[in-house]
């Protein structure tokens, strides 16, 4: 029961927050806020109750359609490598409520769809029967549709269809895949799907796990599956940016180590240098090109891909400690990349430009932005005491046996990130004062700065105190090393 | 008198058809009970069969050439429905066209006697005189406008549709030739027998006997017809025939073909060419949607699209289990679900293009503003013609496509979801245009309660069966049980 309250309450908050009427249509953001508050509170409680290492738990399960040809089950339930991603989805739900509170077009629906966003992917994150899974992974398309092509800037609605349009062609893989596996498996449990060893289907299984695969590596995104992502992100408004960066791409790498591996682990074996490959070319591509970006939100984009590519370079070398590593470097690159989307937001709402060019010198204008920035900034290169320097030294440590080249190549790609971030950070918040922005304010509203002040907090304290997490991923991730015998 | 108990429901809607006549020629003044009549004897249809659902003992009639089965149950009750959505979506044109309007309902009523005689159908004699029953007051229903373009699809209809009756007869007499004797169940006997020593002959019987009836399906080849008929016809017209005949068209092939040329030997052969031309029919009625500017045409195209997935059921002749059922079933489910749907978008197209005075999909622009309910329903239609969930027509293709991958046609399943996706950009692009255009006026549509009845009846049935498709699979299950046999 807890978990279809978790999964469903934003929603409610969000059509809770659709129903108000017009004349009160500021509410809106508090409803959405009350709702995020909740659902994260109820997540923390979650995460403390959670007993480390004994499998799936706060099962809620029942039959929903049983036609004999096939039985869908709603079926949620967490484990060690799930719960820390629906803990990271409240909280940056509650940063992108934040972030957006001052909004001014049309807020009942946008909080709606916002509501609604963070209801998908919690259910992509929890859902343990295959069909389900996959509903929720659409759903989430409609509202991010809505809130790029509405409230978005730029070429909106360029963005937005093809945002959907790359999902939508991934996803249709993925639902061959997912039937295929089903015939073949009778259920579409993915708890029983995880455990069975599945040695023939209607397709050729690595067929299956390329289908799957495809589906997957569209969300991560990997080189060459990328180029919606940057155009999303340019257009897209900063709460969506942040939900986007922060969890969305999440559901790739999830699902990657849920399905891909867990349920074909033979076609992992397989294939796991190929992944290795794929991820440490995204992570050097992805710097490459971050490097000649002049939009800020462009620039971190690509970085994402870069960083998203140590990912899979992590799950490809399948053992438990780069796939650990796999892991925490999704949630390190959630809250960093999240942060810098939150205060690139700031930035922009204040000099209503993206443009590197244009920007200079900041650190005097707006002091406490820059620091943020800064913060961000340097947590992204992978500074030491921060999150994401633990996700990445495991990263690397765990795979560089299995792929030494590989992994090679991806410390080059990140010693580029400390170029790429360094320089625009010189260019953004050093330099000559450009008196265009004299004007201009520093974060000042107390929603601001308690969304920059919460996501800071939360990578400290990633980078400090790993094992808060590493104790409960340790466990889940080893259930799936031992099924791929690494 | 038991004989005409079990055509019972047919004879009640062909009286109908005569009462129309003599109230409009008894009662000239009270022309506006005509609807109301036609729907009278609709419902009486309805209940007539859901007395042979409750004596459950279902039997042939007319020496066995005429069937009331479960199979004939399922398809009565949606063509009865059929029928009274198209009724009352036509009460509003036909009163503004004000001549011949007994005339008009009793053709429509005649045409769903037809299509019901066509459910129970189980003798080739049978089958052509039903079927020219339907067609017949169609090709004159294409031609009812009154402008150049009404007669140019009648004619066309009438031509087109003549050639497909003659390939249909010549195809019939060749399996008269070969069996001795139009009765399905002979036929099979004959083929069980002596079929293997004839097989050339009865694979160009079963070519003819497809083209013939692919013509009404409106599949790839013989679709030609379609996007000038939807397009001239008057639009109830139009909707009528791209639920009505395409279905009747699917009820009969199915029995002609499962009961009459289901041995092995030559299902293998017929199996094949209705595959390719499921791939043809969905990836050409797609790709021309695309490019369409006028609504109605574009409708047109997709319902090519829409056939071709029905076919991907009739192609899935599985090997597991029950021979024909999965397949069966999946094509029975798409037909029920896809009446339903394609009908609203119809009735919801008519309401619109009438009140703006265009088919241009450019004018739909802002419709969200000025007729919110009108909008939303037809977006949720579009929706579930696009197979996206929580809709019934995403169920629908997701059993056709479990079928597909069930008999091992995983090649034709992948058409299938891509075609789903390019599907998916046309019908959304409607969608975002009246939620997201802006309109050049703002003024408010008036919408008459007998469209909203129809219109609201076809929207909640597509988001019921989204979330609880049980009982319609079931039902769909059940009636293609007769065929299980095979």
């Amino acid at each position: 029961m807890p978990l279809t309250v978790l999964v469903f309450l934003p929603a409610f908050a969000g059509l809770l927050a659709l129903l108000l009427p017009a004349g009160r249509a500021q509410y809106a953001r508090w409803v959405a806020l009350a709702g995020s508050l909740v659902a994260l509170a109820l997540s923390i409680v979650l995460f403390f109750d959670f007993e480390t290492g004994a499998g799936f738990q706060f099962i809620d399960r029942e039959t929903w359609i049983d036609v004999g040809a096939f039985e869908i089950q709603y079926f949620l339930a967490v484990d060690g490598l799930s719960l820390p991603l629906v803990v990271l989805t409240t909280f940056l739900t509650t940063a992108a409520v934040l972030v957006s509170f001052n909004i001014e077009y049309r807020p009942r629906a946008y909080f709606a769809c916002l509501m609604v966003l963070s209801t998908a992917v919690l259910g992509v994150f929890t859902a343990m029967d295959f069909l389900l899974f996959f509903l929720f992974w659409e759903l989430e398309l409609f509202p991010m549709y809505l809130l790029i092509s509405v409230w978005g800037s730029g070429r909106r609605e360029y963005s937005a269809m093809k945002f959907v349009l790359y999902t939508v062609a991934g996803s249709a893989f993925m639902l061959v895949a997912i039937l295929a596996l089903a015939f073949s498996a009778g259920t579409f449990d993915m708890q029983v799907l995880g455990t069975e060893t599945i040695t023939t289907a209607v397709l050729p299984l690595r067929w299956v796990f390329l289908f799957l695969f495809i589906g997957f590596a569209v969300k991560l995104p990997i080189v060459p599956l990328h180029t919606w992502l940057p155009d999303a992100h340019s257009d897209a408004p900063t709460a969506v940016s942040v939900m986007l960066a922060g969890v969305l791409l999440k559901m790739g790498g999830y699902a990657i180590i849920r399905t891909c591996v867990t349920i074909l682990p033979d076609q992992a074996n397989d294939y796991g240098i190929w992944l290795a490959a794929i991820g440490s070319i995204s992570v050097l591509y992805g710097a490459f090109v971050t490097f000649r970006q002049t939009d800020v939100k462009r620039l971190i984009a690509y970085s994402s891909v870069s960083h998203m590519g140590l990912v899979l370079l992590g799950i490809g070398a399948l053992g438990t400690t780069a796939m650990v590593g796999a892991a925490y470097q999704m949630l390190a690159h959630g809250l960093i990349t999240g942060m810098l989307f939150v205060v690139v937001g700031l930035m922009y709402e204040r000099t209503h430009t993206r443009e590197i060019g244009r920007l200079g010198g900041l650190a005097r204008q707006m002091p406490l932005i820059a620091t943020g920035l800064v913060f961000a900034g340097f947590a992204s290169v992978g500074l030491p005491a921060l999150a994401g320097f633990i996700a990445e030294v495991t990263v690397f440590l765990g795979a560089f046996q299995k792929h030494e080249w590989a992994v090679i190549m991806a410390i080059f790609g990140v010693v580029l990130s400390a170029g790429y971030i360094l320089w625009t950070l010189q260019r953004v918040v050093f330099g000559p004062v450009r008196h265009e922005w004299d004007e201009a304010d520093d974060q000042k509203h107390w929603w601001e700065h308690a969304s920059v002040v919460g996501l800071a907090v939360l990578v400290i304290l990633l980078g400090v105190y790993p094992d808060l997490i590493m104790d409960m991923l340790d466990p889940a991730i080893e259930v799936v090393s031992a099924r791929v015998g690494a | 008198m038991s004989e005409l108990d079990i055509v019972g429901p047919q004879l009640a809607i062909l009286l109908t058809a005569g009462a129309v006549l003599v109230w409009d020629a008894l009662q000239p003044s009270r022309r506006r009970y005509l609807p109301f009549i036609a729907l009278v004897g609709l419902a009486g249809a309805a209940i007539w069969t859901t007395t042979w659902v409750i004596r459950g003992d279902f039997q042939t009639a007319f020496d066995g050439t005429f069937a009331i089965d479960k199979y004939a149950v399922f398809f009565q009750y949606v063509f009865a429905g059929i029928t009274a959505v198209v009724v009352i979506a036509s009460i509003d044109w036909v009163n503004r066209v004000g001549r011949r309007q007994s005339e008009y309902y009793a053709l429509v009523l005649t045409a769903s006697a037809g299509l019901m005689f066509l459910a129970g159908a189980r003798d080739l004699i049978t089958i052509f005189l039903a079927l020219e029953l339907s067609s017949i007051p169609q090709y004159i229903l294409a031609g009812w406008g009154k402008d150049q373009r009404s007669s140019e699809a009648g004619m066309k209809y009438l031509l087109l549709g003549a050639i497909a009756s003659a390939l249909l007869l010549y195809g019939m007499a060749l399996l008269y030739g070969f069996s001795g004797s139009t009765l399905l169940t002979d036929i099979a006997a004959a083929v069980s027998e002596t079929g293997a020593d004839s097989r050339s002959l009865l694979v160009v019987a079963s070519v003819l006997l497809i083209a013939g009836f692919g013509f009404k399906m409106a599949v790839v080849p013989f679709q030609m017809w379609v996007p000038d008929v939807y397009q001239g016809a008057p639009t109830p017209v139009a909707a009528f025939l791209s639920v009505g005949s395409k279905a009747a068209a699917f009820a009969v092939v199915m029995r002609l073909f499962f009961e009459g040329l289901g041995e092995g030997f030559l299902s293998d052969d017929w199996a094949m060419i209705f595959a390719v031309i499921a791939a043809a029919s969905m990836t050409l009625g797609n790709v021309f949607a695309i490019v369409q500017r006028d609504i109605k045409r574009m409708l047109g195209y997709s319902s090519i699209a829409q056939a071709g997935n029905f076919m991907i059921g009739l192609a899935a002749i599985s090997i597991v289990g029950d021979h024909f059922v999965q397949g069966a079933s999946g094509v029975l489910l798409f037909v029920a679900a896809y009446a339903f749907t394609n009908l609203g978008a119809f009735i919801a197209v008519i309401t619109i293009s009438q009140r703006i005075g265009s088919d241009n999909i450019g004018d739909y622009a802002g419709m969200w503003r000025r007729a919110p309910l009108l909008a939303l329903a037809l977006a949720f239609c579009l929706i579930s013609l696009a197979g996206i969930p929580p809709t019934a027509g995403f169920w629908a293709k997701l059993y056709v496509f479990n079928a597909g991958i069930r008999a091992d046609l995983a090649w034709l399943v992948i058409i299938g979801v891509l075609n789903s996706v390019v599907s998916a950009y046309y019908y959304l692009a409607v969608v975002r245009t009246m939620f997201l255009g802006e309109a050049e006026d703002e003024q408010k549509l008036r919408i008459s309660p007998t469209v909203a009845v129809a219109l609201g009846v076809a929207t909640v049935g597509v988001i019921v069966f989204g979330f609880i498709p049980t009982p319609l699979v079931n039902a769909a299950r059940e009636a293609a049980a007769i065929f299980a046999t095979g």
